[in-house]
């Protein structure tokens, strides 16, 4: 309040000041909006334009498959408890690669975001090259790494799971290492002060921190995975998808099992969600 | 004009608020004290309806306002501003945009949420920043600031409510002596030259004796002295904090003032303080 008196003078120009950037914000906002909508119509017309179908004449043939799959799956609803069954070992085998998936690259992922965070890594030198290698494994589909590697070990689990690790490292890397960035450094700073080398430094100042986000992250790419996992079934890695694409093709009157493989996977993500915010409440609520 | 009749707010088996009674029947500054946990920041929570007392009612100008739903609620919340002891603006948003935000009841979601604010209402802001002295300040990120100037922000955005009652949550606890005075002045300020009632929770009694025209203070819920900062001697602020002889008020003084004679001898050695 003692100061107003000499703010007085400034009053109009703080004020025209202030107007003018909301004018200039309000201005890029809206050239912003414009380019989105030209963009947005202009892409949706050309891509309808060399689409063999059309998006409007195939709108309503949309339905159609599921409309089958439900349809048939009620015709054959008696049969669907034994189906469920049947697919279970096929399940369990697409989880496994998952888990095995998520878990060796989780641990990677992790060693390699401290790695590549600032202010964190050891080697500040090697963070951009290691961020680079993380892009390159983000880079590439799964699908190629896998049929690649398919050739080379063979059908089976093996080249999916490494398939899967490998893409996980490069996503969970980078996400882990945002996640540190964001931690406050006081306590590694009081570790540094206590004499503790960088491995102990991070295991105690850092991981207790991320650990609650760590895990989220982790147990989203977990869901990711299983559904990645079902995927490579396609091409050979063996699993649900192997089941999934052998029932999923029109004509075969098979869409019964297929609407039972589709269930399996929907009641394993809802089990992967529920289980890992239980576990997630438990570490977070035990900190305090 | 502002009556609590028997509130009480209950979390789990402890009472937080336990049968309070206040009849403020015009725009006074009214400060409350007490210690950690007497019930001070929850009552303050219940006028401004942040909780919602469990028995007891609270009447404005005749009308409860502890059974408000929905949009008479918020209505309500327009009308009784808030300051918190940690500011509790928008870091990443701008000075003015953190004062715009004081019209958020009246203003339609759209209309906020597009950043379309009127330009009276821009000139508004600025003029009472103004006011307050940080107008240099409006285009800044909110989180730029000082503490001092961040809790002039949060005055600011409670002025812009233009409420009928300003409700301050320990505004100068985060504030270093200088900024605390600036800040409690400003409230004293608005209340003389504005008329609005305020009700402020303070943790040194130099401050609320200082400050405000009357004082209520509470132990462990329940409201233990309501009087004038005259009456609020040492003997009655060892039994609102439940002290023994050995409590000393100067022993907490964060304030700046021309009187080292006054402080304990420990105190009065630090240079600091005494060349202010």
């Amino acid at each position: 309040m003692t100061d107003a008196a000499s703010t007085s003078a400034l009053r109009p120009g703080v004020t025209d000041a202030y107007l003018a950037m909301v004018s200039t914000r309000r201005l890029w906002t809206t050239t912003g909006i414009l380019i989105y909508v030209l963009l947005f119509f202009g892409g949706f017309w050309i891509a309808n334009d060399r689409n063999a179908g059309g998006f409007w004449r195939g709108l309503p043939q949309i339905f159609d498959f599921p409309a089958d799959v439900v349809s048939e799956a009620a015709e054959n609803a008696a049969r669907l408890p034994g189906l469920l069954l049947e697919y279970f070992p096929s399940l369990i085998e697409t989880v496994n690669i998952a888990a095995g998936a998520t878990l060796i690259g989780g641990i990677l992922g992790a060693f390699a975001s401290l790695l590549v965070t600032r202010g964190l890594a050891p080697a500040p030198w090697a963070i951009a090259p290691l961020r680079r290698l993380l892009d390159l494994l983000r880079a590439v589909p799964e699908i190629v790494v896998a049929l690649i590697l398919i050739f080379l070990l063979g059908g089976g689990p093996v080249p999916a799971l490494i398939a899967i690790a490998l893409h996980t490292i490069g996503s969970l890397g980078k996400l882990f290492s945002e996640v540190a960035e964001s931690a406050p450094l006081d306590p590694v700073e009081g570790l540094r002060s206590v004499g503790a080398t960088w491995a102990q430094r991070m295991a105690f100042g850092i991981v207790p921190q991320v650990g609650p986000n760590w895990l989220s992250y982790a147990l989203l790419r977990f869901e990711i995975n299983i559904r990645a996992s079902a995927i490579l079934g396609f091409v050979g890695a063996g699993g649900i998808g192997y089941d999934l694409r052998n029932t999923m093709s029109f004509g075969l009157g098979m869409f019964d099992e297929a609407a039972a493989i589709f269930m399996l996977l929907f009641l394993t993500i809802v089990i992967v969600d529920q289980g890992g915010s239980m576990i997630r409440n438990k570490l977070t609520r035990g900190r305090t | 004009m502002l009556t609590l009749d028997t509130v009480t707010k209950q979390f789990g088996t402890t009472r937080a608020v336990d049968s309070v009674s206040l009849d403020i029947a015009r725009p006074t500054m009214v400060g409350i004290i007490g210690a950690s946990g007497a019930g001070k920041s929850t009552l303050l929570r219940m006028l401004n309806l942040l909780e919602r007392p469990s028995a007891g009612s609270i009447a404005f100008e005749g009308r409860e306002i502890s059974t408000l739903k929905g949009s008479r609620a918020r209505g309500w919340q327009a009308q009784c501003a808030m300051i918190f002891q940690q500011f509790n603006l928008v870091p990443r948003m701008d000075v003015v945009s953190n004062v715009l935000h004081g019209t958020l009841y009246t203003t339609g979601t759209f209309r906020a949420l597009t950043a379309l604010w009127p330009e009276v209402d821009i000139r508004k802001a600025i003029s009472i920043l103004e006011r307050l002295g940080i107008a240099e300040q409006a285009p800044k990120r909110a989180e730029a600031l000082s503490g001092g100037q961040q809790q002039r922000v949060a005055i600011a955005r409670a002025l812009m409510q233009d409420p009928k009652m300003i409700l301050a949550d320990e505004p100068i606890a985060s504030l270093d002596p200088m900024n605390a005075q600036v800040v409690m002045e400003t409230l004293r300020t608005i209340h003389d030259e504005d008329g609005r009632m305020i009700v402020c929770n303070l943790h040194t009694l130099d401050t609320a004796r200082r400050y405000c025209d009357r004082i209520v203070g509470m132990r462990k819920g329940r409201v233990v002295f309501d009087g004038t900062p005259e009456q609020l001697t040492t003997g009655v602020a060892r039994d609102i904090y439940g002290a023994d002889g050995t409590f000393s008020e100067h022993a907490t003084s964060t304030e700046i003032r021309d009187r080292p004679a006054a402080a304990p001898p420990r105190k009065a050695a630090s240079p600091a303080k005494a060349a202010v």
